[in-house]
């Protein structure tokens, strides 16, 4: 046996009018784990954790949060997970501490003010708040949002694109404070759409597309998949590149070329070839891939066997 | 039931939507008292000679329960329906829905706030108007059974509407073509026995009527109907919303998608 899952989702369906919004998800996200979930828009992935807060009911298909059904033991499986939504909500009649207060109060939490004060400091926060929600700008409302989250320190936490519209500043401290919770055992669930982010954090990510999981692998399988490639970027200041490199051009704009190599010794001879045809090289990047590489090949289903560990 | 009276969750939920509209008491507490004062003004100007519904009790002492009962219903009822689309429209219901909260705890905690808003602007309207047409209190148990009744179904009322109503307007539709209507019709402006036959039935069949009728036999020991008939429909009408409401958060119909 291994370690119990901390989200377990098995054969997840859900459809809006016409629309197949999830197709059949199957996932497990083990406890102590950071998780990205990637996808372009209207992939599945609000939705998918819609189901597991229990504010969307599935049409088909079982979900657990730490081995608690989230509809037949939703109370259980509630205590157990704090969710950053996607959209900025917030209640204007309130101040932010009197949100955190009444947060902690409806998961039947009544004295949490050390906790609240300690969650405070780390997003930044204590300064504001005595201050109504309403009087917030965009981002420190994220930050209270992200509070309200962790108010009953759920071991399962879930953020659904916390950095979007955040400044830099909120964004490190946002990681540091979030991995640090992670460093303390909780098992973390991120969206985003910054690549560099999910490949900085995450130790294992989901790629959605469809309402389908399209790949899902450790950050370094998913990366190291393509290792072995590289990318080559030139222009010409004379000549043209040889006929006989067609295959291996990905893009040209003009006298500007992308390549794609299956192998870094190949660099080299390319170059080469180049020069002989008469080709003047004015300037060069090769550089390996990185997860947005393969993100946008695995949507576009050039990328194969992406479906392991 | 009962455990659901003690949890942390249903007091937060039930402060929460006390200090909601505590917090802009002088559109939901002050507004409705000067409200109910107009009313009572122009009425009492207008018909004190003409109308005299039971004998030896002026029109406008006869007034004041049915002003104070429907202050007390028609805050009652915007209570609840105003904070649930406010929260439906903003968003920020999620904020009850992701917490283990039980369908029980949120059903009473909005039903409870919605009793307080109601009974504390009745209150505010009885001892205003007061001043203007003095009224006995022959039973005060009954004003009380009948002010907590009432204000218990529209705060059930309110909720269901908040529930179903997708827009603002789809809630003062409601609000403008039944529950006004029904206030209107239930008798706080005479008495049913001045009616047709035919109009008397038909108010017999407007719970609103036995809510109003009931209250008033408390304060003048004179009605037009039984008040322990009245305190049925009354306990009737507020089980059918009870199981309604319940039935719809459980499922989470219109809430959880
Ligand atoms: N309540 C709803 N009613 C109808 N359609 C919906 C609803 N919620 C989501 N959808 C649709 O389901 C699909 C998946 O949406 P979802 O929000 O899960 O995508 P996402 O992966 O989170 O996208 P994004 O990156 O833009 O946040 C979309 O096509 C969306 O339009
Ligand atoms: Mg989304």
């Amino acid at each position: 046996m291994t370690a119990q899952a901390a989200i377990r989702v098995e054969a997840l369906a859900k459809r809006f009018g016409s629309l197949q919004a999830l197709d059949g998800i199957d996932l497990e996200v083990r406890c102590g784990e950071f998780f990205g979930l990637l996808g372009p828009n209207g992939a599945g992935k609000t939705t998918l954790i819609s189901i597991l807060a229990g504010l969307c009911r599935p049409d088909a298909g079982r979900a657990t949060v730490m081995g608690h059904d989230v509809r037949t033991d939703y109370r259980n499986a509630r205590r157990m997970l704090g969710v950053v939504p996607q959209e900025i909500v917030f209640d204007p009649f309130f101040s932010v501490r009197e949100t955190l207060v009444i947060q902690s109060g409806y998961f039947g939490l009544r004295h949490n003010d050390a906790w609240i004060d300690e969650i405070l400091e780390h997003l930044g926060l204590s300064s504001k708040a005595g201050a109504n929600m309403r009087s917030l700008s965009g981002g420190m409302k994220r930050r209270v949002l992200v509070a309200q989250a962790l108010v009953h320190r759920p071991p399962v936490i879930i953020l659904d694109e916390p950095t979007a519209g955040v400044d830099v500043e909120l964004r490190q401290s946002l990681w540091r404070f979030i991995r640090r919770l992670n460093e303390d055992g909780h098992t973390i669930v991120l969206t985003t759409h910054y690549l560099e982010e999910a490949e900085a954090l995450c130790g294992r990510i989901a790629m959605m597309k469809g309402g389908r999981v399209i790949a899902l692998d450790t950050t370094a399988n998913l990366v190291g998949r393509m290792r072995d490639r590289v990318v080559v970027r030139l222009t010409l200041s004379a000549g043209a590149l040889p006929p006989a490199m067609a295959a291996r051009v990905v893009s040209s704009e003009g006298a500007s070329h992308v390549l794609r190599l299956p192998d870094p010794a190949e660099v080299e001879p390319l170059l080469a070839q180049v020069r002989e045809a008469g080709g003047q090289i004015a300037e060069l990047s090769v550089t390996q891939p990185d997860l947005e590489e393969v993100f946008v090949q695995t949507m576009r289903g050039t990328l194969a066997g992406t479906q392991s560990a | 039931m009962s455990r659901a009276f003690c949890t942390a969750g249903f007091r937060t939920l039930f402060v929460k939507e006390l200090m909601r509209f505590w917090k802009v008491s002088f559109q939901t507490v002050f507004a409705p008292i000067v409200n109910a004062l107009l009313y009572l003004v122009v009425f009492a100007h207008v018909l004190e000679e003409r109308v005299q519904v039971y004998e030896g009790v002026p029109y406008r002492a006869f007034l004041v329960p049915g002003l104070v009962m429907m202050a007390t219903l028609q805050n009652a009822f915007a209570n609840s329906s105003s904070s649930l689309i406010q929260s439906k429209m903003t968003g920020n219901i999620i904020f009850m829905l992701l917490p283990p909260l039980s369908h029980v705890e949120i059903f009473l905690a909005y039903v409870l706030a919605a009793v307080a808003r109601g009974v504390i602007v009745g209150g505010g309207v009885l001892a205003v108007t007061l001043f203007l047409a003095p009224v006995p209190f022959m039973h005060p148990l009954w004003i009380i059974t009948f002010a907590l009744g009432g204000a218990a179904i529209l705060g059930a009322m309110g909720l269901l509407a908040g529930i179903w109503a997708d827009k603002v307007d789809q809630l003062a539709a409601f609000q403008n073509f039944v529950i006004l209507p029904f206030t209107f019709l239930s008798g706080v402006f005479y008495s049913i026995h001045s009616l047709s036959a035919t109009w008397q039935l038909v108010s017999r069949a407007n719970p609103f009527f036995f809510m109003i009728d009931g209250f008033r036999y408390g304060f003048f020991g004179v009605s037009d109907v039984d008040p322990w008939s009245s305190l049925a429909v009354i306990v009737g009408t507020f089980a059918v919303l009870a199981a309604v409401n319940l039935t719809m958060l459980r499922t989470g119909y219109k809430l959880r998608t």
